[in-house]
């Protein structure tokens, strides 16, 4: 049965994140550091990483990791969400790590990068763009020599400015290659708090862990289902920032939370919120207890990702409308959440692409 | 008692009684303590978890089972206020039968000037040596046309402001003075009746908790109201998305772009939806009772909207028929019976019956979210002298 609360160890590791977050990532501090050349705060990654132990939960202990599942995973992407963290957990210890934890049984180079990555020695991106979803092939615009070296062009891939290693699918394959031998080049993102990069290789060693890409369907969807738990700890930053606004903010001498037209907006919210965090627990839970991801956790998944997208979009969007002008300006960390929001919406899946996959999932065909 | 003490029981009782006289059979599931596991020893409960009656309900599923379409509103509603503020005696006479279903419940609550603003109700009660005097005009009385008992607020003291000067009563629907009118709806049929109260007299040991205190019992009767209408217990896919995505995979022909798009929204939405009700129960279950049961009426009533005004569009000319206008008394509340020309109307009033969705609206955002309230203009003034 789908456990939809969260656990003792669970709300164990969210405080431990949580935390370290309000300590080392403020708003202010996240508002200071994302016009330098550094955006990814790397300090604060090492700590979550190897201190907190975040970048092992998704890989057994047999690979040097925690052994824990997609839903220690979900929580701390809560509370990255609700911070807007600028860290590389999702596209390294998430989307890497689980395209490469599929790998290692079959590739000893595998399994030793995810040993590296367990232990926060390396941090990891997997070269799709961040619109990919699990629904459409990857690994189209690289190709592969007959020595084994790759050549092409991914754009958008988020965490690769950061990566020291880049899971690259590529004509049908799985490889491995060290950044120091991709062209990376950061552009300016839509989300100031993840910056993506395209990822040029021109003859790149590499080295091939997988003949297919099975590995980086079951990261996607993984991905997506994850990405979820993101959202819904975005809308509930963006949600209860609100709430204390329109408590304090005085209009026509009454505080604008008091009117029915705010009232009934932020109510309607509330539950939208409300049922993301159950269908963000549900697809975490299935990712934790399917024996099969791409096959047992799709429909949870794809739920939890239209879902969740739409209301973290809904939620941001409130959120600035209702704190009016302020919301508009730089000063307010209000915009980070909106641009996370909005690139999360089009990321790993649009919220359309998840329900077009419910159509066969849940039995509700297509017109011919 | 835990879950293999309450098994035990329902198993002893299973064994020990003979179902083909279903009303003795009732009657003694309930002074056996199986009729409602949570209620106390002596009034058809054992004192334990709620929960566990899905284990009573497990082990006696082969038995003469109730029929609930009459009696939600005894069950969901006077049960839990009888249980709270009635006396010994009054939890004694009433809650067997109604639990049997021998005597059948309505809500005299709403009245022609009193909707949103139940407080401002007008029909009084006047004492007189033992008994009360109650005259008025109570509304919206779904199955009064059925029913041997009623809860009943009414005003007791004018004087006051309006939430202070209420009362609490149970009403024999079968004293002299009290009229019962079949009140005619969109659906063609009478759900609803108007029930007039004219010097009806009732004993004052029909008064549920103390006077005055009427407002408080009220929203014991209404916070549970809202429970029966939002919660529930649907399997993915189940209740009003199942019916309508039956209907498109029916109808192949039928099948278009705009259509499909917008089902696929609802199914997710009926989906996470039914996802936040599960997770309110297992918070029940482990003792942390979440506030997400206000927001489930709320969707509740959106999506039955919703569903049921796409499916008519997905019928095509079949949506463009109706089952029967014949007017006549409907045996029971029920949202999801008949045809979908039916459904679609009846739907209509989910977001109006137990709080429309602007009170709901107003609960969530002052008690969940604790924004502030309206100034109330009414509040402090007597009741008698509020402009109506």
């Amino acid at each position: 049965m789908t456990d939809l609360l969260y656990t003792q160890v669970e709300e164990e590791l969210r405080a431990a994140v949580r935390d370290v977050l309000a300590d080392r990532c403020p708003p202010a501090a996240v508002l200071g550091r994302i016009e330098t050349a550094s955006p990814y705060d790397l300090d604060l990654w090492r700590t979550l990483a190897r201190d907190v132990g975040v970048a092992g939960l998704l890989v057994p202990e047999s690979l040097g990791g925690a052994g824990a599942s997609a839903r220690e995973a979900a929580v701390v992407l809560e509370e990255l969400g609700r911070a807007v963290a600028p860290v590389p957990f999702l596209g390294s210890a998430v989307l890497a790590t689980s395209a490469l934890l599929a790998a290692a049984d079959a590739s000893a180079e595998a399994a030793s990068w995810v040993r590296r990555l367990a232990a926060g020695e390396v941090t990891a991106a997997l070269a799709v763009p961040f619109s990919a979803s699990p629904y459409r092939e990857t690994g189209d615009t690289v190709t592969a020599g007959g020595d084994g070296a790759l050549s092409g062009r991914v754009a958008a891939v988020a965490g690769a400015s950061v990566a020291d290693v880049l899971v690259v699918p590529a004509a049908g394959a799985l490889y491995v290659v060290e950044a120091a031998h991709a062209g990376v080049e950061a552009a300016p993102s839509l989300d100031l708090t993840r910056q993506l990069a395209t990822v040029t290789l021109w003859e790149a060693p590499a080295v091939r862990v997988a003949a297919d890409l099975a590995g980086v369907r079951l990261a996607l969807t993984a991905g997506a289902g994850l990405l979820a738990a993101e959202q819904l700890g975005v809308s509930d930053w963006c949600l209860d920032t609100t709430i204390a606004y329109v408590k304090e903010r005085h209009q026509f001498a009454r505080p604008v939370g008091s009117f029915q037209a705010i009232k009934h907006r932020l109510a309607d919210l509330w539950f939208d919120v409300a049922r993301a965090r159950a269908a963000a627990r549900a697809a975490a839970d299935a990712l934790a207890t399917a024996k099969d991801v791409t096959e047992d956790a799709a429909l949870p998944v794809a739920v939890a990702a239209s879902w969740c997208s739409d209301v973290a979009l809904h939620a941001a969007e409130e959120a600035l409308q209702l704190h009016a002008g302020i919301g508009m300006t730089w000063e307010h960390p209000l915009h980070l959440y909106l641009k996370r929001a909005k690139s999360v919406q089009i990321a790993l899946g649009t919220p359309g692409d998840h329900r077009a996959a419910l159509a066969e999932l849940a039995d509700l065909p297509s017109p011919a | 008692m835990n879950e293999a003490d309450i098994r035990e029981r329902a198993r002893a009782f299973r064994a020990g009684h003979d179902p083909a006289d279903r009303l003795a059979f009732l009657r003694a599931r309930f002074d056996a303590g199986l009729a409602w596991v949570h209620f106390p020893t002596g009034h058809g409960g054992l004192g334990a978890r709620r929960e566990l009656q899905r284990v009573v309900d497990k082990e006696l599923g082969d038995v003469p089972q109730l029929a609930p379409g009459k009696m939600a509103i005894g069950l969901g509603m006077a049960a839990p206020t009888i249980l709270a503020f009635g006396t010994e005696e009054q939890k004694k006479r009433f809650l067997r039968p109604l639990w049997t279903g021998e005597e059948i419940w309505c809500q005299l609550f709403s009245e022609p000037g009193a909707g949103s603003d139940l407080a401002t109700l007008a029909t009084r009660a006047v004492r007189d040596g033992d008994e009360w005097v109650v005259d008025g005009q109570k509304v919206w009385t779904s199955g009064a046309h059925h029913s041997r008992w009623a809860i009943l607020v009414a005003r007791t003291d004018p004087g006051v402001p309006k939430h202070r000067g209420l009362s609490y009563f149970v009403c024999d629907m079968r004293a002299p003075g009290v009229e019962v009118r079949p009140l005619r709806q969109i659906t063609g049929e009478a759900e609803f009746n108007e029930v007039f109260l004219t010097g009806v007299r009732l004993p004052d040991d029909l008064r549920l908790g103390e006077v005055g205190d009427g407002w408080r019992v009220a929203q014991t009767t209404l916070m549970n109201e809202r429970v029966a209408i939002g919660g529930g217990d649907v399997r993915r896919g189940g209740g009003m998305i199942g019916m309508v995505a039956d209907t498109w995979r029916e109808r192949p022909e039928a099948r278009t772009h705009d259509l499909h798009q917008r089902l696929l929204r609802l199914w997710v939405e009926s989906e996470v939806t039914r996802l936040a009700g599960a997770r309110l129960r297992a918070q029940l279950s482990a003792g942390q009772p979440g506030p997400e049961g206000s927001g489930m009426k709320l969707a509740f009533a959106r999506l039955n909207q919703e569903l049921t005004g796409l499916d008519l569009e997905m019928r095509r000319d079949e949506g463009l028929g109706y089952d029967d206008w014949t007017f006549r008394r409907s045996e029971a509340v029920d949202f999801v019976g008949r045809d979908p020309g039916y459904r679609y109307l009846r739907a209509k009033g989910n977001s109006i019956e137990g709080g429309t969705s602007e009170i709901l609206r107003n609960i969530i955002a002052e008690r969940v979210l604790g924004l502030p309230s309206e100034p109330r203009v009414d509040k402090d003034v007597p009741w008698k002298d509020l402009p109506r």
